[in-house]
This record gives C-alpha cells, structure tokens and sequence, in this order.
C-alpha cells in the first residue's frame, strides 16, 4: 500500500486537534457568559412606543406604584397598566399632546399598548412579587429608584448570582412591611439585628430560599 | 479506525453538541402574562372576562356585596363588619387610589387637580356628608361622571373599605375635642399637634 501522506501530516493532525479542543472549550466557556451579558443591560433606558415617565408620575404628582402596578402585592407578576388607567387621567390632562398619540390610538382601537420589557427573566426561573413585598422586600432594592427615572432601566444584572446575594442572607435586606413602597427607605445602622427579627417575624424560612427547586420548578 | 480518526470524530461531536445551546429553554412556547400571542386573534395573551360573566369572589352571588344596592336603592348600612382594621385598610387604599384627586382630606384639591384634572366636590359639602355609604361604592364601581370606574382594579372589599373611610373621614373633618373619648383625649393633648392613630 504506497503511502499517500508525508510522515509530517501526523504533527499536522495533532495541532489541528488541539486547535479544534480550545476552540471548543473556549466557546463553552464564552457562550454562557455571552448569555449572561444579553440579559444584562444595566442601566441601560429601554426605548417605549410612550415617553412615560415615573418621576413626574410617581414622585410630583404622588401616584403610589399600586395605582398602575395594581397586581403586585397579590400576584407572581406586577403588570403594566393598561391603556384604561392612563385614560382615568389622560381622557381630561393633556388632551391632543403628541406625547400621548400611540395612547389614543390604542384606546380608540381597543388594542393594548406594546411596552417593551425592561425585566425579563429566562422562563426557566420562577419569580413571584407578592412573595417578596408580603415578606419586606422593597421595590427599591431590586429595581432601584424608579421613582427619579425619567426613561426606564433595569438597576441590578438579574443573575441567578444576584438572587442568591440576598437569598442566602435576607435579614441584609429585609425591611419593615410599612416600608416597602418607600423608594427613598434608608436602611437603620443596625439592619443586621433589625433584619433578623424581621425574618422571625415573618417567618421567612431560609432553608427554602436556597433550595433548587424554589426557582427552577 | 485509528486513534486519530477517532479523535477527530469524538470533536466533531463535542460541536454538534453545541449547536444545542440555543435559548429555547429561556423562551418557552408557553403564553406569560401580558405577553403578545399568536394563538389568539387579537394577538393578546391577557383575556378579558366573558360578557356576563359573575363573580365567585365571596361564594354565593351577593347583589348587595356587589352592586351597593338592595332593591334598586342604595345601601346606607355596610354589607361588611366594620372594624379598625378595615378603615386602616379603607385608609391605606383611599391615599393609592383616590388622594391624587379627591385630595388626602377630602377637599378635592389634591395634585392631579392641581395639574388640570376637573375639580371634584368636596366630600365636606353637605350634599356628599348626606350621602350613603352606598353611594361612594356606587361612584366607584360605576364611575362618575368624568370619572372612570375603579370596579376592575380595586375589588369589592376593598371599595366597600374605601366608602366607609370616607365616611370616617368626613367625621374626622368636622368632629370637636368633645367627640373624643375622655381616655384618648389626654394621650392627644399629650402628643400635641404631632399625635398621629396611624
Ligand atoms: C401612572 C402609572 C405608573 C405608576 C404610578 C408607576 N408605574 Fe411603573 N410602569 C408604568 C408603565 C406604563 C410602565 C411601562 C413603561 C416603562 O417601562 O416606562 C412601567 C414600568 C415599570 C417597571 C419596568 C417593567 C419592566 O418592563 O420590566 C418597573 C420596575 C416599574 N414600573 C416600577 C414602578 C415602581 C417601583 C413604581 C412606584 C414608585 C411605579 N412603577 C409606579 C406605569 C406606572
Ligand atoms: C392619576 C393621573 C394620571 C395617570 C393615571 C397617568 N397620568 Fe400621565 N400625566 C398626568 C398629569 C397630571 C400630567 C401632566 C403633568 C404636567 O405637566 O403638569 C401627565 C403627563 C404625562 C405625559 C407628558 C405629556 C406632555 O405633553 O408633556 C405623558 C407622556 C404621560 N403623562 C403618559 C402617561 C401614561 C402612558 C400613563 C399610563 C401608564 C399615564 N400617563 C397615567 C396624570 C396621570
Ligand atoms: C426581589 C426583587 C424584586 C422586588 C422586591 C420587586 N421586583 Fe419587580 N421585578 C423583579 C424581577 C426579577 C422582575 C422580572 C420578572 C420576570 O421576568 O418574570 C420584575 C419585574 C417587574 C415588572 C414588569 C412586569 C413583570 O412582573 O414581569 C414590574 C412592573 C415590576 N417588577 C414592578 C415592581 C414594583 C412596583 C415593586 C414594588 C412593589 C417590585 N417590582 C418589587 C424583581 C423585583
Ligand atoms: C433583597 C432580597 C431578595 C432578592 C434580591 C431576591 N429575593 Fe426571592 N425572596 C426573598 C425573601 C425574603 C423571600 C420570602 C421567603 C419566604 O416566603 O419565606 C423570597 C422568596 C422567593 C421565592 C419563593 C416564593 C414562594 O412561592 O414562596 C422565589 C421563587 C424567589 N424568592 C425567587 C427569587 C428570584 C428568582 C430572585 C432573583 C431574580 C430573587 N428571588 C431575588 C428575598 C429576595
Ligand atoms: C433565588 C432563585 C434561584 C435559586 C434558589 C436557584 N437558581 Fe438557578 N437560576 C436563577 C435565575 C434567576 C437564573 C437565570 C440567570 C440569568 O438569566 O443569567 C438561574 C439560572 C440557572 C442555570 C442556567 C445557567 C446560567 O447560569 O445561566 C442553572 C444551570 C441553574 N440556575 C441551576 C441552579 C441550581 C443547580 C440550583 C440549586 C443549587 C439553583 N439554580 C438555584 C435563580 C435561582
Ligand atoms: C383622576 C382623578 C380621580 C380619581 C383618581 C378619583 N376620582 Fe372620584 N371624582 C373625580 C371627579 C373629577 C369627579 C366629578 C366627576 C364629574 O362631575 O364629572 C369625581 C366624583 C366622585 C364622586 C361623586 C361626587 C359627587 O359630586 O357626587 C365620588 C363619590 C368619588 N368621586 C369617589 C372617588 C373614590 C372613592 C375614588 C378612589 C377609589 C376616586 N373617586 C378616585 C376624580 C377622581
């Protein structure tokens, strides 16, 4: 049998295998992380169909969050208002601004309003608000001051990391209950002795928040 | 086969692997609240209620509970207990819903008024101090006037405390030092202007 390749294609072949392993090695390595970055515009403003802006809403003129959030403290999911709550005010306040065509046009059209999403975790997390506010978690810690934004963005990464920052010590974080839709709350000196007699008191069970199957279920 | 040929083999499968990792599991063909669809017609995946459909919230169908009205007049009596409790909660939900128009006491001067919303009437004319319970379940339910209805996102409950803090709160406008029992008297001269039952 004559020889088709010269003796020197075997060290050919072993450079082209290790050129193919680190290859593949670096994209496992890099897509998780490339993943992680689309999820993770901090601080970025998300374009809207409506230049809405909670500190005129929500800080000049008062509106508590629950005015429009109306699901928060009873359901997994906030909601965003429907076009039905902007007319409470906007069928007699502002009339004709350009600001708020796409509003008259969903309402005369009877078609919701398109917000683009500034929070979305992959599906395969699970994630309740009531279960937070009901146990001391402020709006503030997670979404930071919404209350002083003029656009809308995101204020913490959403990595599972993050979740598991507070879930593996809450009485860091926890607040009294009154206190939960005060965007402005400033944490006591002495959160630590504060926040663990928040989570006995609200019987906050630590081994559940750290289990699996709390958010992958 | 020699180890190479395997080798090479053994990579091109660790590649093919990797074609797996899409975001399909970050994205289920599932419908998540307020999310677009193309399943239904409208493309909405928030589905109003069916016409005609009735509430189960408290067991049985309670006209009174719901409507505010007992044989096409308006109820003067609350269909609920009233305790503390409910006017804490009537008071925590009038300052949500109502405050930013009707104003904290009532006067209707509150900061979307200020802004160019029409001026409500006071809840301290005699016309509104006159008026039932009934009759703010009823505004709020049904809407008035300019006025949208709050019925689909406040429930009953939780109308039903709003009215009667607005009743109590219409006391509290025009009450005197002499309507406060003698004991929770001198806990507020106690306290000054600062006392607060909050
Ligand atoms: C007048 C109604 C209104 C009030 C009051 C209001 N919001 Fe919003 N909120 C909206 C609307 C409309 C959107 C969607 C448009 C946008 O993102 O700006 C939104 C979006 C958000 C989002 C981003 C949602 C996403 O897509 O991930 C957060 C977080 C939020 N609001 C928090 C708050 C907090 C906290 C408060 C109380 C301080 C509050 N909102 C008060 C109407 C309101
Ligand atoms: C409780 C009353 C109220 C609600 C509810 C409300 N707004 Fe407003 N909004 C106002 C008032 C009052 C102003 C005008 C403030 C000023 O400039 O004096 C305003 C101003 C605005 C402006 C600026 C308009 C301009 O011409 O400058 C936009 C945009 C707007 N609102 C969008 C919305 C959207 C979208 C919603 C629903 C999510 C909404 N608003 C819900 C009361 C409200
Ligand atoms: C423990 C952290 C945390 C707290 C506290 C919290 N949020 Fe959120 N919020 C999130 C996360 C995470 C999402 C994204 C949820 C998803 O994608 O399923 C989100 C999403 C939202 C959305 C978009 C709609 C939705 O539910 O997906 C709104 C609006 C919102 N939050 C408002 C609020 C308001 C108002 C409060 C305070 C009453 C609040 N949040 C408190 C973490 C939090
Ligand atoms: C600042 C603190 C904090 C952060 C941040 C936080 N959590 Fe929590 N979480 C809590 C507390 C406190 C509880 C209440 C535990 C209880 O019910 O005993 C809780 C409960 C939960 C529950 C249980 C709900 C149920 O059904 O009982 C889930 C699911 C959850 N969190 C998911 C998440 C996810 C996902 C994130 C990240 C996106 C997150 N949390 C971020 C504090 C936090
Ligand atoms: C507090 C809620 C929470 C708990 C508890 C939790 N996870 Fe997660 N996990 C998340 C969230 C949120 C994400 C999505 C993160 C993202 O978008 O980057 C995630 C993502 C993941 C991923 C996808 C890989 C990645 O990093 O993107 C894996 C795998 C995973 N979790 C495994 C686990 C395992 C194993 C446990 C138990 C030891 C666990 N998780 C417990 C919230 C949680
Ligand atoms: C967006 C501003 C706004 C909000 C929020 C609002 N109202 Fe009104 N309300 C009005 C206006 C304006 C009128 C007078 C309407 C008219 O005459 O066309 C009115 C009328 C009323 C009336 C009838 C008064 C009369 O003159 O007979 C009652 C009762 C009432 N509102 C109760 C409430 C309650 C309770 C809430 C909270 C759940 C509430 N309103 C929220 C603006 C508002």
């Amino acid at each position: 049998m004559p020889q088709y390749f010269p003796p020197n294609t075997n060290a050919f072949v072993r450079w082209a295998l290790l050129g193919g392993g680190a290859f593949t090695v670096a994209l496992i390595v890099a897509l998780p992380i490339y993943a992680r970055t689309m999820n993770n515009a901090v601080g970025v403003p998300v374009e809207q169909p409506i230049a809405f802006a909670h500190n005129l809403h929500a800080t000049q003129l008062g509106i508590d969050c629950r005015y429009c959030h109306t699901s928060v403290e009873v359901a997994a999911s906030a909601n965003v208002p429907a076009s039905e709550t902007c007319m409470t005010c906007h069928s007699q306040v502002r009339v004709g601004s350009p600001q708020l065509a796409a509003l008259w046009t969903s309402w005369e059209a009877d078609a919701p309003l398109e917000w683009n999403r500034v929070h979305d975790l992959p599906e395969y997390a699970y994630f309740n608000h009531s279960a937070h506010i009901t146990n001391g978690v402020g709006c503030s810690t997670c979404h930071g001051r919404v209350d002083q934004m003029e656009g809308i963005w995101k204020n913490e990464p959403l990595t599972m990391g993050w979740c598991m920052e507070c879930h593996r010590a809450p009485e860091r974080f926890v607040r009294p209950r009154s206190e939960v839709f005060n965007m402005a709350y400033q944490p006591p000196s002495d959160q630590l002795t504060l926040g663990r007699e928040l989570v006995a008191a609200y019987h906050i069970d630590t081994e559940k928040l750290i289990s699996c199957s709390t958010c992958h279920r | 086969m020699n180890r190479a040929l395997r080798l090479v083999v053994l990579a091109l499968a660790g590649v093919l692997l990797l074609a797996g990792c899409g975001r399909n599991m970050a994205e289920q063909p599932r419908v998540g609240p307020s999310q677009a669809t193309p399943f239904f017609a409208d493309g909405s995946g928030n589905r109003t209620l069916l016409e005609g459909t009735v509430s189960r919230e408290r067991g049985a169908i309670d006209p009174v509970f719901f409507t505010g009205q007992s044989e096409g007049a308006l109820v003067t009596e609350l269909p609920v207990e009233l305790t503390f409790e409910l006017l804490l909660r009537g008071q925590e939900r009038y300052d949500i819903y109502c405050a930013m128009c009707h104003g904290y006491t009532g006067e209707g001067d509150g900061m979307v008024v200020r802004r160019g919303f029409p001026r409500p009437a006071s809840f301290h004319d005699q016309r509104l101090l006159d008026a039932s319970v009934g009759y703010y379940f009823n505004a709020m339910t049904n809407g008035f006037g300019r006025m949208y209805s709050y019925a689909g996102r406040i429930p009953a409950e939780d109308r039903w405390a709003i009215a009667g803090y607005v009743k109590a709160l219409q006391l509290s406008q025009n009450a005197t030092i002499d309507d406060v029992p003698a004991d929770v008297r001198r806990a507020l001269e106690l306290a000054g202007t600062e006392g607060s039952i909050r």
